[in-house]
């Protein structure tokens, strides 16, 4: 009996014919595409894309150059010069992210001690030679500032699970 | 000149040329190549002559399959080139006499047929009939000739199982899969579901620590 | 309207047949490439439902243009010929796999008097064309000098082989059937209705041509001469630009020549599947119905792909060596048997 089973099952394609009628039927199911540019994918507030500095609500920048980032970055993709500020604070001369390096683990977020560098949402962007993924300290402070709102909104939704 | 005789011209100018070739080129793939042509163009010949079947047969045959398998021999062999100067001399002299008795016997053949007037019959060159010579080719090999067909295929088939045993070593370290037996599997023959009480207390636990295994 | 332009070029000689025949040949070769376009159009969006996504449809309305988007980026491409590669062989590859899959189209009898060739030995021309088919992808193996592509081209021409003689066996069962070889008769001898059609006592026959096409054009699951996992892209991977399109194009060719044989010889050709149509305006017998189950059958090798995972390379000799052929062997004796009994007794088939 079982051998006769096995013979038809395999002489009757039935396995084949069962896979067959899945994929038939998966075809009048909805299907899963996104349509970009006109839809987006939901991001969460742990979004890891373009990077920025931030400044505290006074206006000035968060940056100690204490460069825990420059250690940990595990690509070697920031670079940090320091210089004494004439008020005789601690301050970063130099602040490059080189983009083409960065492989976007977050531990130089993770690093920071006082919030300054944070990757934001933004992962849309290009460059068409090596020099525009090369972002100074100036780029990533304007990013910084114009995307305030929303990195603020992101650090104070994940605040809770750290 | 008719458009067949034009044609027949055209296609034995073709065919010459490329069995020249078959034996000048020096790149082996080449010669391969050219043998091809030249059993095309034997086709086409052959259908221009009304034998549509052998025409068609011989493509089927021999440059579907046969000149095939010489190609694939020819890449996996990987001959770049054959010597760069090919000892001509050496192989003249055989070569001349054989080809000298070819053309005697065809020139026999052709000396034959005009005397007895059985060349080509009248209709057999001109197109303007429809080709249906695979039903009588049919009636006469498996009706008038039947045994004979049949003794060639018996003959065909002993060579083909000598030449299987004569290059077939099984090697004693060769292994087989049974596809058919792997695939008949079913879960119960490959998989036992032991059901076992959960460990749960962590006593002998420090038994298998790393410091009982000498790990310094 | 034919008609009257048949009339009018053979009312010319001989000039005119030859340019009656030019036409025909140019009403055939123009449609098909289009056919291809629409078909690779169609094989993305089927499988992408298939898949839950939906497959191209950004270019024109619902991507109805994509194919066109396609040839247009192939045309601007660069063709890329490699170093030490036979140059000669290797732009003469593409044409011998082209050729043969557009010459073969002309003894398919489309419709009762719409082809290009009445020829009598009609299915071995086809066969014939089919078995030449086999040199463009070798030649472009062994040309391009890479090891990629003549893997590739030697494994496709392993299974071509291989896969030819399954597919001879399962003809000649429609041969038996039919006592001919001419394309047009096959089919007259399947007239009215369905259940005169030759899938049905060649049922056998039928699976193991429509899997053997498969085979034959490198499709999936047995397209090993490509398999992107181990040989990147097989015999065509120093292939660039148009001159892959021509690849490409041969390969859907021979998709449509397949599936446009096996329905004129197991699917009733141009008939109708019932008799009662035939009184209806447009529906009766005609390309219409041929087009129809063309349609179908390259859906199902559209629906293939989809489903299965590739075979490995000696499972699909031994599917074709050990079962097919002995499968088909045993049905040709049992249709012989069966033949030869109702000629004996039945008084006819």
């Amino acid at each position: 009996m079982n051998r006769l089973q096995r013979f038809l099952k395999t002489w009757l394609l039935l396995e084949l014919l069962s896979g067959l009628g899945l994929t038939f039927r998966r075809m009048f199911k909805p299907k899963f595409t996104v349509h970009v540019p006109e839809e987006k994918t939901p991001q969460g507030p742990r979004f890891r894309g373009l990077h920025a500095q931030r400044r505290y609500p006074n206006g000035e920048e968060r940056c100690i150059a204490c460069k825990l980032c420059e250690a940990v970055c595990p690509a070697l993709a920031i670079t940090i010069d320091i210089a004494e500020r004439e008020d005789g604070s601690r301050r970063t001369t130099r602040y490059d992210v080189d983009l083409s390096k960065c492989i976007y683990c977050g531990l130089c977020m993770e690093s920071c001690p006082v919030d300054s560098i944070v990757l934001t949402r933004i992962y849309e962007y290009h460059g068409e030679q090596h020099s525009d993924l090369c972002f100074t300290k100036d780029m990533l402070l304007a990013i910084g500032d114009h995307y305030e709102a929303q990195i603020a909104k992101n650090l104070e939704e994940d605040a809770p699970y750290r | 000149m008719s458009f067949s005789a034009f044609l027949f011209y055209v296609l034995a100018a073709i065919l010459l040329a490329s069995a020249v070739r078959v034996v000048s080129a020096r790149q082996p793939v080449h010669a391969a190549l050219s043998l091809v042509l030249a059993f095309f163009t034997m086709a086409a010949l052959w259908i221009t002559l009304g034998a549509e079947f052998l025409g068609l047969a011989l493509v089927v045959i021999y440059v579907g399959a046969v000149m095939v398998l010489f190609l694939f021999v020819l890449m996996m062999l990987d001959v770049r080139q054959t010597d760069k100067t090919p000892r001509w001399r050496l192989h003249l002299i055989p070569a001349l006499a054989i080809g000298a008795l070819m053309l005697l016997e065809i020139v026999l053949l052709i000396v034959d047929g005009v005397k007895t007037k059985t060349a080509l019959p009248e209709s057999a060159a001109s197109m303007d009939k429809p080709l249906d010579n695979t039903r009588e080719l049919g009636k006469l090999l498996f009706e008038d000739y039947l045994y004979s067909l049949e003794l060639v295929g018996v003959l065909l088939l002993v060579g083909m199982i000598a030449a299987i045993v004569l290059t077939h070593r099984q090697s004693r370290f060769a292994k087989r899969q049974e596809v058919s037996e792997q695939i008949a599997v079913t879960r119960d023959d490959r998989l036992r579901v032991v059901s076992m009480p959960a460990e749960v207390e962590a006593e002998d636990a420090t038994a298998h620590s790393p410091d009982k295994t000498g790990g310094h | 309207m034919i008609q009257w332009l048949a009339d009018f070029f053979g009312s010319m000689g001989t000039p005119g047949l030859v340019i009656w025949t030019m036409l025909k040949i140019v009403a055939i070769t123009l449609p098909l490439p289009l056919c291809v376009a629409f078909l690779t159009l169609a094989e993305r969006r089927v499988i992408g439902a298939m898949q839950s996504r939906c497959g191209p449809i950004r270019v024109g309305p619902n991507g109805i243009l994509q194919p066109f988007a396609d040839v247009l980026k192939m045309l601007f491409k660069e063709v890329v010929i490699p170093a030490r590669a036979n140059r000669l062989l290797f732009r003469f590859a593409p044409l011998l796999a082209l050729a043969p899959a557009v010459a073969a189209w002309g003894t398919i009898p489309f419709s009762e008097n719409l082809w290009l060739a009445d020829l009598n030995a009609g299915l071995l021309y086809i066969m014939m064309m089919s078995s030449i088919g086999v040199y463009g992808i070798i030649l472009a193996g062994w040309a391009s000098n890479s090891r990629y592509a003549l893997l590739g081209s030697l494994r496709s021409t392993a299974q071509l082989i291989s896969y030819e003689l399954a597919m001879g066996f399962a003809l000649v069962g429609v041969i038996l059937l039919a006592n001919t070889l001419n394309l047009g008769d096959i089919v007259r001898h399947q007239a009215g209705g369905f259940w005169h059609w030759y899938f049905l006592p060649l049922f056998p026959l039928f699976v193991v041509y429509f899997i053997a096409a498969i085979a034959e054009t490198n499709r999936h699951p047995f397209d090993m001469a490509e398999g992107e996992s181990e040989l990147v892209a097989g015999f065509h991977v120093e292939y660039s630009g148009i001159v892959f399109a021509l690849f490409f194009l041969a390969e859907y060719m021979n998709m449509i020549l397949l599936s446009v044989l096996a329905a004129t010889l197991f699917l009733g050709g141009w008939m109708a599947p019932l008799p009662f149509f035939n009184e209806l305006p447009l529906l009766g017998d005609g390309f219409l119905w041929l087009a129809l189950k063309v349609a179908g059958l390259l859906f199902i090798f559209l629906w293939v792909r989809a489903s299965f995972p590739r075979y490995r390379y000696d499972q699909i000799m031994r599917l074709g060596w050990k079962v097919f052929i002995p499968l088909t062997l045993v049905w040709i004796v049992v249709v012989a048997v069966a033949v030869r009994w109702s000629a004996l007794f039945g008084g006819g088939a």
